[in-house]
């Protein structure tokens, strides 16, 4: 059995405090225990990207980590990249240039981009395409993901 | 685009993007219910063999633990009449024989097949239990391909003798034996296995709530209405007491959605348990047990005059079904028979089509079944043939194709279920010309089999029609709210693709409304009385149809309540946009009639498929040293009658291609010799990055919109795919003519490019 422990973090701007135990992952933390069900699980070992979130400006996969390494980390889902009720510009611009379909692996994407374009806003289409490499999107295609970001850039400039 | 639409034929972005952007939409594992336990499913880790035993005594005593469940027990409770999962699609008595029993049963036939069920309060706490069960298994010897499936010498279901499932006919004309004038070429091919490995794996929510005597099922999809009555025959409960709930889904391709063994097994153990249960399949399990696909290999013989005018198709297809059929097994032996000649003239065909059980996961439809296997065969066939005639392979082509004025054109009919198939319409010519003009067919020839910095390049081009519409109707209702809006729902499914959109556009453009005065409800089993879901590109053609005939009859309900209230005739009454009544100089908005009567419950009932049909072209490079293709253009058109939505049209269609590429070069479902899979994982079952194929280039044309259904439209999810194989081994090839490579396998990884090179 494991031991449980409390961990404090803050998640979309919020603090929590939770109960975590030692072996548990960032993704369930985030999926089962805080209800934050945006963010997905694709493949349980890192390939897929879906379940991306940002901790401290890093896009990680929040399956290989765990909940225990988040304490007292800065994390955002992707509930937390645009305000109740609107789009961020980055999601409008998917929107936009049809960058999705079933949906699944977006919150990944979307987490991903965002912390890439926060650090890099004037990352050129092939670094962009390069950086998603890491994620596995299975309708798209990729073309119209990598436009959107591309088109997104002049809104973190 | 008709210029008076207002909304079908215009870029409009999707309506479903909005919560799924956010993170808001309710996934099947996002599915909380209070008091839910979790469901975990011990697999056999034999390919072949008899169950002797499985001893759980121990694992149900571990701490979480509920129930378990074995064949055994099920067995005992309906019988010894283990219930077994139907065959959805073109079902055929001797097929049946060979159904999958809902949990594996004195034989086990391939790893993965579920052998019990454990049910506990956390999945940790059911795969921990798991652990402590004993499986006794006796291992048979086991069949790993159509060629030993053959020999019969180890037979996976003994009460039948024999692996052969049922063999397929599919002909047209009469085959001339006496060939001394003609040119003739023989050629095998093979196809490997893949499949559509969804980026969500499949799961399900199952609640019996026993007040009410009623089962809830949460994570249904595609084919809802199917899937409720399968459940209620298995689970021998009337469907009325089932509610099958579509949440959103991510990804289809023809694999998710269909019933399986866990769609019984979820259900039932909530049933014996009185609890709401999840279970979430895991990427293992998915590649193990979901539906795989395009394992097939054929040998090809075609006739042809000496100019190179087709006689005659000959075929012989051998499919590795693996160890059951499902509820999609008929689709890839049935189309890579019927559909072989493509978009071709070819007078006479005979076709045989073998569907061998063998110790692997059983086989389903994955986009485009048996149509992406048979192109490449066909195409693969007409670049041989073009060089041993000294023929252009663009003129070959052109010579063959179906021409306008053959339409309707009748393609090869299949037996067992018999059924005759025709193309609808269309010019086959203008989309082959457009392809190489847009491609620049012309100048890029000039780099075939040309060696570049150490990379031979090759260019292709190949065509392909794409069936829609399958299957008797689909149903639709519309009703207005007291605010005046109007819900619509429909017996289709979403998988994705973008339905809610197309559908409101549909409906929006028929009623002159806003699309945001329009609600689109999917799916679910509780909105209609039937509905028959998402496959076969149907939806927009079915659905989409359905949604148009109610709106139509709705506009003619507004108007008899318009004239009840101005007591005038309905002849007097116009509407106006927002559906406003207007008599003479008055005007009455929607909200002001009596909702009593402004409701339409309609079906489109249609049993003739559309085909929409293309062409595209491609040019690689091959490394001399590694062996690595390099796409470096792709060029695809398709004419798919009428265009609802421009922008999701493309991006089915793109997506499609690079889904077709991940399966020629880097996908495989490798099983060893003792039908072990291989493959365990995303590290080892690669899907296309995005690094991996940056150039796709789509056209959609609606220049010959369909006359089989009131909409105008075709199929247009699987196009995309179609001529991907064919058109990769084909530009491979050209571009290594020099050393004399000439394709006949998939995949086409780098390892087995390098060794056509040595």
């Amino acid at each position: 059995m494991s031991n449980s422990e409390q961990v404090k973090f803050k998640i979309n701007k919020e603090e929590v405090s939770i109960k975590v135990d030692s072996n548990t992952l960032l993704s369930d933390c985030i999926r089962h225990q805080l209800l934050k069900t945006g963010t997905h699980v694709g493949c349980e070992h890192g390939a897929c990207g879906a379940c991306t979130v940002i901790l401290d400006g890093d896009a990680v996969r929040s399956c290989l980590i765990l909940a225990k390494q988040a304490d007292g980390c800065e994390l955002t889902t992707v509930e937390g990249l645009s305000k109740k009720g609107e789009l961020s510009n980055l999601q409008l611009m998917f929107k936009k240039h049809h960058a999705l379909q079933c949906g699944f692996c977006t919150p990944g994407m979307l987490t991903t981009t965002h912390a890439l374009l926060s650090q890099e806003p004037d990352a050129s289409y092939e670094r962009i395409k390069e950086v998603i490499s890491g994620n596995i999107c299975r309708c798209t295609g990729y073309i119209n993901i990598i436009d959107a970001v591309y088109e997104a850039r002049d809104y973190y400039r | 685009m008709n210029s008076k639409d207002k909304y079908i034929g215009h870029y409009t972005e999707r309506i479903e993007d909005d919560s799924l952007l956010v993170g808001l939409s309710t996934f099947v594992d996002d599915v909380h219910l209070d008091h839910m336990l979790h469901a975990f499913v011990l697999r056999s880790t034999v390919a072949h063999g008899y169950i002797k035993e499985i001893k759980t005594d121990k694992a149900k005593t571990f701490p979480g633990v509920h129930a378990i469940y074995t064949g055994f027990d099920i067995a005992l409770e309906f019988n010894h009449q283990m219930p077994t999962i139907p065959i959805r699609l073109a079902p055929i008595e001797e097929l049946k024989q060979f159904k999958q029993p809902i949990i594996a049963h004195e034989i086990v036939r391939y790893v993965g097949e579920p052998l019990a069920i454990i049910i506990a309060d956390s999945l940790e706490k059911a795969q921990d239990a798991s652990e402590a069960i004993e499986v006794d298994i006796e291992a048979r010897p086991v069949v790993n391909n159509w060629r030993s499936s053959a020999e019969n010498l180890s037979v996976l279901h003994p009460q039948i003798k024999s692996n052969i499932g049922t063999i397929y006919h599919a002909k047209k004309g009469q085959i001339n034996q006496n060939t001394s004038q003609y040119f003739q070429r023989k050629e095998v091919f093979k196809v490997h296995r893949h499949t559509a490995v969804t980026l969500e794996t499949r799961g399900l929510v199952a609640n019996w709530d026993e007040d009410l005597e009623k089962m809830t099922v949460y994570g249904a999809t595609k084919v809802p209405f199917f899937n409720r009555a399968c459940l209620g025959e298995t689970l021998q409960i009337s469907p009325k007491k089932i509610d099958m709930i579509e949440v959103a889904v991510g990804g289809g391709f023809g694999v998710r959605g269909e019933f399986y063994p866990e769609d019984f097994l979820i259900p039932y153990s909530s049933k014996k348990l009185k609890r709401p249960i999840k279970w979430i399949e895991d990427r293992t399990e998915n590649l193990l047990g979901t539906n795989h696909s395009r394992e097939v290999e054929c040998e090809m013989e075609i006739t042809c005059d000496a100019n190179g005018k087709i006689v005659s198709l000959v075929a012989n297809i051998c499919v590795d079904a693996g160890a059951y059929a499902r509820t999609s097994v008929t689709t890839v032996p049935r189309n890579s028979a019927q559909f072989s000649s493509g978009p071709y003239d070819i007078p006479n065909i005979d076709i045989t089509s073998t569907v061998y059980l063998t110790n692997k996961c059983p086989i389903g439809s994955y986009r485009a079944p048996g149509r992406f296997e048979c192109d490449f065969f066909r195409e693969r066939m007409f670049d041989l043939i073009s060089i041993d005639l000294g023929i252009d392979r663009v003129d070959f082509r052109r010579m063959n194709l179906v021409k306008f004025n053959q339409m309707p054109y009748p393609l090869a009919r299949i037996d067992n279920p018999d059924r005759y198939e025709e193309l609808d319409c269309g010019n086959y010519q203008t989309t082959f010309d457009r392809c190489l003009k847009e491609f620049n067919w012309e100048e890029k020839s000039l780099l075939q089999g040309q060696k570049i910095d150490g990379k031979y390049h090759g260019i292709a081009i190949g065509c392909f029609i794409e069936g829609g519409g399958a299957g008797v109707k689909e149903t639709a209702k519309i009703e207005v709210n007291e605010d005046g809006k109007l819900n619509v729902y429909i017996g289709s499914a979403n998988l994705g693709q973008g339905i809610v959109t197309v559908m409101t556009q549909i409906a929006a453009e028929e009623l002159d409304v806003s699309m945001s005065d329009i609600q689109i409800f999917h799916g679910s089993t509780t909105y209609l009385e039937e509905g028959f879901g998402s496959y076969h590109s149907r939806a927009t053609i079915m659905g989409g149809s359905a949604v148009f005939i109610v709106a139509k009859a709705l506009k003619e309900k507004i108007k008899e309540a318009a004239a009840s209230y101005f007591q005038c005739s309905t002849q007097e009454i116009d509407l106006l946009p927002g559906l406003i009544s207007s008599f003479k100089n008055q005007t009455l908005e929607l909200s002001k009639l009596s909702r009593d009567t402004l409701f339409v419950a309609g079906e489109f009932p249609c049993k003739t498929n559309t085909y929409a049909y293309g062409c595209a072209a491609a040019h690689v490079s091959v490394d001399e040293d590694t062996g690595k293709v390099e796409l470096i253009d792709y060029f695809t058109i398709e004419d798919i009658g009428r265009i609802i939505n421009p922008l999701t049209a493309k991006g089915q269609a793109i997506g499609a291609v690079v889904q077709g590429l991940g399966g020629v070069f880097l996908e495989n479902l490798t099983y060893d010799d003792q039908c072990q899979l291989t493959v365990g994982s995303l590290a080892d079952y690669l899907l296309p990055t995005a690094t991996d194929f940056p150039i796709i280039r789509a056209m959609e044309l609606e220049e010959h919109p369909s006359q089989l259904n009131p909409l105008g439209v075709k199929g247009a999810g699987e196009g995309g795919i179609i001529p991907v194989a064919g058109l990769m081994a084909n530009a491979v090839s050209n571009a290594l003519s020099s050393k004399g490579v000439q394709v006949t396998e998939l995949p086409l990884s780098p390892q087995a490019v390098w060794k056509l090179m040595q």
